[in-house]
């Protein structure tokens, strides 16, 4: 190429584009305005209490640094084994839960098995369920006044407390993560590239093993390393069934709450931040180069799926007892809640509701506020950074996206001792408000509104946005007429995962909550460690009665806003 | 039909809104991802389109045309030079104040807005008053044929409905430039030529400055008054359709527009503005040479086009074989081999000549008015 036009060196050129960029930015102070707007939110509310959960751990009392702590907490053999328990667990969940979510999925994606819409249903339902629901139902079923334990077998030596409880409760809480994970994978392959494979006569299961399984190898990897995550992160099983296998988040919880060591907390809450945050980072941008997943855009033929017998009723077997068992689970729940003292007496009764009522309804109705107020925002929060990045080019593009995708692997009770430690002074004064609450369910709940706007906004051809700014739209009026109404699916599971997780979520406000601001899960928590199960099975019952409600009506809400203007006026 | 070109009228009085448009030494470089390259996607370009123009950019994909259309309407902005739209330069203003409008390749209709609210979208960003929308609106519906759609959603089209939809909505905000980008490549061959023929009647009755951006060469031919080729990056040649075809100024260019042989031949001398070559043994007077600069004794090569060749079964003519003969319809089209060289002829309506037949011996009668002295570069024969 023989170059006529001045040439200019790299390192210049790119600092002339962002030069551009930027006058291009003082051009549009909306857009410029909300970029700056969503630094500050994202620096005050993620990187800034994460920082002082550091700063905290090696600050001593003069305020110099310090890793005199650190050391000791890592020589303390007690603290070593917490590390490990929870390493241990997380490693045997995480391949669990996939093992049973790839069944789930493959039985749904690449068979003509019958049910496929009762068993996504029972699938989903651990996703959308309170904490604290499974541990209560396998304290019913094997505890010391166990159904089956006692009542059925007479035995009460068993003792449900354990990794090994922890195993069953938590593989059941979190193989949905896996399911919809190696769903979409499954759904992405090109079912085209198996037909060529038996048509030249690989049988199903050579099919299987050199297709099938090496295609979706990627999101088999996506689902240990997101449920390695959750596991690690769950603070709400291992703290009431755990017995003496402790893990980081309680340890961490018991640490702050019962020895009043905060220091000790937040380096504990570092040991748990690192591997969730390896993980989370390896799942991010590791594997997702190395997706095999090709969108052709052209729709390939709809052959017909998996019918052999032999492999249909096999998976169709195995779909039915982990059903089944989840049926199980949740149906002892709800009879536990009618049932006067589980165990010992089985009689109908509406007394547990009526003290539940009672005693918590306005944690409930906390609760129920917070998650409203908190669901929009983070979804609106997640549609506008997924725009940003996606769309726009501005400096600092890369920190805003990743540091806004962190929250999602970032513990729970990290998150809370950072929210402590940062909110407790002015000017930042927000320990005890409500604010404090509806930051901290925002925050956390707003990466899964962004992953799915970023995903359905990649799909969208960028010159309908175009198309809208040439007619003479600015940023705001083409993203509030043509992208949000377009990412109307996006934002509506956004909204209603925001909600749920609000309505949910304990470790994160277990430090968080005053006594002005109780929630619901943190009476379940209290009602737990006062051994009134009953009671706590009837408040759970509430709380799925509750968020189910919420779904419908986010639905319904989403569907009517958003909905075309179809009004022709002639 | 009395209402319509009243509309029509009331329509092109916004052709006075129009405006010309003038790039002055553009140049696109963007930073290459892998590695520390950079790519120059346009070099130095200069243009001007006056109001009421069509000016088609031509080009290879990859030759920058895209680009220079993008940065007009202000979504890429050049590394270097300026850009004016009436007399007001770019620089700093963003695509939605620049007054233009732009049809996009895949039509970018709002596939949750129907018909009506797509066209009208534009004015009612501009927080017209109900009124106006709706009689502006309206109008256009009608000059477009659209009237009955307009509940209709987008995905509820065919693709040349949607075609005309698209147009709409970017002409009812009265741009002072109008931009598409290859608007017609995902209609089939029968209605791209029909929205071909639409779309230059429309444009030529709103006076509405426009650039197009094509890699079809016929579409380019058919709906331009100015042609602009470009090639990696380059402005190459720019002209009228009839300049560009009859005097190329390389053979990339003659290459690109239509079929043209390329003769190495040797320049022996130049009077009176007629060339005297040799193309191997054989004299050949040319003259009429075209625009390029030429001096005796260079090398050269000589550009005929497929139509301006003669075949005889016998009589004045170099002599040569015919290796390959396709019946076209309405042309045949012979390839006749000459020693080293080898022709493309087309010989029309093929009916009411003598048909030849592969092995044949013919001889070959150049119009010497046609034939086109050229630099000579590295050849694509194809």
């Amino acid at each position: 190429m023989g170059a006529k036009g001045q040439l200019v060196s790299r390192r210049k050129l790119s600092a002339k584009n962002s030069m551009k960029d930027f006058k291009m930015l003082l051009h549009q102070p909306l857009l410029l305005l909300t970029i700056i707007a969503v630094f500050v939110l994202l620096f005050i509310f993620i990187m800034l209490p994460i920082f002082n959960v550091f700063k905290l751990s090696f600050t001593n009392a003069e305020g110099g640094f310090t890793t005199q702590k650190f050391i000791e907490i890592i020589q303390n053999k007690g603290y070593g084994q917490t590390f490990l328990n929870s390493m241990k667990l997380g490693l045997i969940v995480a391949l669990v839960s996939t093992f049973i979510g790839y069944v789930f999925a493959f039985a749904l994606t690449r068979t003509e098995m019958p049910g496929k819409g009762f068993f996504r249903a029972i699938a989903t339902l651990p996703i959308i369920s309170p904490p604290f629901i499974l541990s209560l139902s396998i304290i019913f079923l094997f505890g010391r006044q166990g159904l089956i334990t006692k009542t059925l077998f007479g035995i009460d030596t068993f003792d449900v407390y354990g990794i090994h409880s922890l195993i069953v409760v938590q593989s059941i809480s979190f193989f949905p993560v896996a399911f919809l994970t190696l769903t979409g994978i499954l759904e992405s392959i090109d079912t085209s590239v198996e037909d060529a494979a038996y048509n030249m006569g690989a049988s199903r299961g050579h099919i299987f093993r050199t297709i099938t399984m090496p295609l979706s190898a990627p999101g088999i990897a996506s689902a240990l390393l997101l449920v390695f995550i959750q596991s690690l992160e769950d603070f709400s099983n291992p703290a009431v069934i755990a017995g003496g296998f402790s893990t980081l988040a309680v340890e961490t919880y018991r640490i702050i709450t019962g020895m009043y060591d905060l220091q000790g907390g937040s380096l504990l809450a570092i040991i748990l931040l690192l591997p969730t945050v390896c993980a989370f980072l390896l799942q991010k941008y590791w594997l997702k180069g190395k997706s095999f997943v090709t969108v052709t855009g052209k729709p390939s033929q709809k052959g017909r799926k998996l019918h052999e017998k032999h492999i249909m009723w096999p998976l169709f077997a195995f779909c039915t007892v982990i059903s089944g068992i989840i049926i199980l689970f949740y149906g002892t729940v709800l009879i536990g809640s009618f049932i006067k003292t589980w165990g010992i007496n089985y009689t109908f009764t509406l007394e547990h509701f009526e003290y539940v009522i009672s005693l918590g309804w306005d944690a409930l109705k906390n609760s129920i506020t917070l998650a409203t107020i908190s669901a929009p925002i983070g979804g609106i929060l997640g549609m506008i950074i997924a725009f940003l990045t996606v769309r726009k080019n501005f400096f600092g593009k890369k920190v805003m996206e990743i540091s806004s995708m962190l929250t999602f692997a970032i513990p729970g009770t990290v998150l809370g001792i950072g929210y402590v430690c940062t909110f407790n002074q002015k000017p930042l004064l927000l320990t005890g408000t409500a604010l404090i609450l509806v930051a901290a369910f925002t925050f956390r709940n707003m990466p899964v509104a962004l992953e799915a706007g970023t995903s359905t906004l990649l799909q969208i051809d960028r010159s309908i946005e175009e198309a809208s700014t040439i007619s003479g739209a600015d940023n705001g009026v083409t993203f509030r007429r043509i992208t949000l109404p377009l990412l109307k699916q996006a934002f509506f599971s956004g909204m209603v995962y925001s909600f749920v997780r609000a309505m949910t979520a304990v470790s994160a406000v277990i430090f968080l909550t005053s006594p002005k601001w109780t929630l619901a899960t943190t009476k379940v928590f209290s009602l737990f460690e006062a051994s009134k199960y009953s009671a706590a099975a009837c408040y759970v019952m509430i709380m799925i009665v509750i968020i189910l409600t919420a779904i419908v009506l986010i639905n319904f809400l989403v569907q009517t806003l958003l909905a075309p203007r179809t009004k022709v006026y002639k | 039909m009395k209402t319509m070109e009243r509309d029509i009228e009331e329509i092109q009085q916004f052709s006075g809104k129009s405006s010309g448009v003038r790039l002055s030494g553009v140049t696109k470089i963007f930073p290459q991802m892998e590695g520390n390259g950079e790519f120059v996607a346009v070099r130095n370009i200069d243009l001007n389109i006056t109001d009421g123009e069509l000016v088609t950019l031509l080009g290879p994909s990859g030759c920058g045309k895209t680009t220079t259309l993008r940065m007009i309407s202000g979504f890429e902005y050049p590394t270097s030079g300026e850009i004016f739209i009436g007399d007001r330069p770019m620089a700093n203003v963003p695509p939605n104040k620049r007054g233009i409008s732009m049809v996009f390749q895949s039509y970018a209709l709002f596939p949750h807005l129907n018909i009506y609210e797509n066209i009208a979208y534009g004015l009612r960003v501009k927080k017209l008053s109900k009124s106006v929308i709706r009689e502006q609106t309206n109008k256009v519906i009608k000059l477009m044929q659209l009237s009955g759609m307009e509940s209709r959603f987008p995905s509820q089209l065919s693709g040349g409905q949607q075609q005309r939809v698209a147009l709409a909505r970017a002409i009812v905000i009265e741009p002072k430039v109008l931009l598409f980008d290859e608007p017609l490549s995902n209609l089939d061959a029968k209605l791209r030529e029909h929205m071909r023929d639409e779309l230059r009647s429309l444009q030529k009755r709103l006076g509405i400055t426009s650039l197009y951006v094509t890699h079809d060469q016929s579409e380019a031919m058919a709906i331009s008054d100015k042609i602009v080729i470009m090639d990696k990056g380059d402005l190459v040649q720019m002209g009228s359709p009839k300049e560009i075809y009859e005097y190329p100024n390389s053979p990339f260019v003659a290459n690109f527009i239509g079929k043209a042989n390329f003769l190495r031949c040797e320049l022996k001398e130049l009077k009176d503005g007629s060339a005297f070559v040799k193309v191997g043994d054989v004299p050949i007077t040319v003259p009429n040479p075209g625009p390029v600069e030429i001096e005796a004794g260079g090398q050269y090569c000589l550009c005929i086009r497929p139509e301006s060749i003669e075949l005889m079964p016998e009589g004045d003519g170099i002599p040569g074989v015919i290796s390959r003969a396709t019946y076209f319809g309405s042309k045949m089209e012979y390839e006749v081999q000459m020693g080293d060289n080898h022709l493309i002829v087309e010989i029309y309506n093929p009916q009411l000549s003598v048909l030849f037949h592969e092995g044949d011996h013919v001889k070959t009668k150049l119009d010497l008015e046609c034939i086109r002295v050229l630099k000579e570069e590295e050849i694509i024969q194809d």
